[in-house]
């Protein structure tokens, strides 16, 4: 019984580092954004964008995060050339996901200038991040 | 007789009980695969941050299958790496830069990684793996059909769809397996 209480309480605490964990990294970049004009994140013009195609130069001449990332970010994606897997995006399914504020800025980098052919502004970063911390 | 008897069941007892000692001699198990690597493979290198950093978009290639030459042009091209934005931030890009440079296949003493110092002079084909002469001789033989019109394969840059132990640098025949096709023997 004595053993039962411990796993709780340790299977407790690690989830709820986790979440803060989760919290902590995305709180801290929308402030970031807020301060960059973003106040107003909003979750569905997130959606919206992440569902927008880019056209493109190149192989694949039609981009958007989907092409990755796919419809549903419950589900793991694929890297569009190499195939390797990535994992879901959605926060209720992968609980590292939206943990690190480094790697996130690192990501949306990369991953702005690859699909939009620019970076992205600060509110579109935050209505991406609040659409994807709620999946 | 008795005297006899006793000693060969100590002797069937040391022999018994030394058999995990000589097999459980991790010496010289990581020497026989270093030395199995030193002809069939690469060094095989631990770099948290190079494997995070590369291998979250492709299995991180190890360092000794291209020349310094060609990791560098790799390096200072991240913005378009191959169609691809792989940018890293200031600090991360100049340790991976001297990772890359430190263990680069012309400073290794690996024999396949020698072979793989020569690279080709047209382009982008020098900044690829897959574009070096040494690489382009041990796959010339392989089937289209198996490689980029295999779903499960579908590059000659997934090494370890068919190589099983690339990520532990060892690329050895016997350890070949295609999908959906088997061994290969050449």
């Amino acid at each position: 019984m004595k053993t039962a209480y411990v796993f709780m309480t340790v299977l407790t605490l690690l989830s709820t580092n986790v979440a803060v964990a989760e919290s902590t990294a995305v709180d801290e970049l929308l402030a970031v954004y807020s301060r960059q004009g973003a106040t107003a994140p909003d979750a569905q013009a997130g959606k919206e964008l992440w569902l927008r195609k880019f056209p493109a130069k190149g192989k694949i001449d039609e981009r958007s995060c989907s092409t990755c990332h796919g419809v549903d970010l419950r589900q793991a994606g694929e890297h569009i050339r190499t195939k390797k897997l990535i994992e879901p995006m959605a926060p209720s399914v992968n609980a590292k996901s939206l943990t690190n504020a480094r790697e996130i800025r690192k990501w949306f980098k990369r991953n702005c200038k690859w699909t939009l052919d620019r970076e992205c502004t600060a509110a579109e970063k935050a209505n991406l991040l609040v659409y994807i911390k709620q999946q | 007789m008795k005297v006899t008897a006793f000693i060969s069941v100590i002797s069937i007892f040391i022999g018994v009980a030394g058999i995990p000692l000589v097999w459980g001699d991790s010496d010289k198990h990581e020497k026989w695969q270093e030395y199995s690597r030193r002809s069939t493979g690469v060094a095989l290198l631990d770099n948290p941050v190079y494997q995070q950093e590369c291998g979250d978009c492709h299995m991180a290639y190890p360092p000794g299958l291209l020349p310094v030459s060609s990791w560098s042009r790799i390096m200072s091209g991240l913005e378009d790496h191959f169609g691809d934005n792989a940018e890293l931030d200031k600090n991360t890009h100049t340790e991976i830069s001297e990772f890359l440079t430190k263990h680069s296949s012309d400073k290794s003493d690996y024999r396949r990684s020698r072979r793989f110092t020569v690279v080709s002079d047209s382009g982008d084909a020098g900044m690829r793996i897959t574009g070096t002469p040494y690489f382009l001789h041990e796959h010339d033989e392989i089937p289209p059909k198996l490689v980029e019109g295999n779903k499960e394969v579908n590059s000659f840059s997934n090494c370890n769809a068919c190589h099983r132990y690339a990520e532990q640098a060892s690329f050895r025949e016997q350890d070949i397996l295609i999908p959906g096709f088997g061994r290969w023997d050449d």
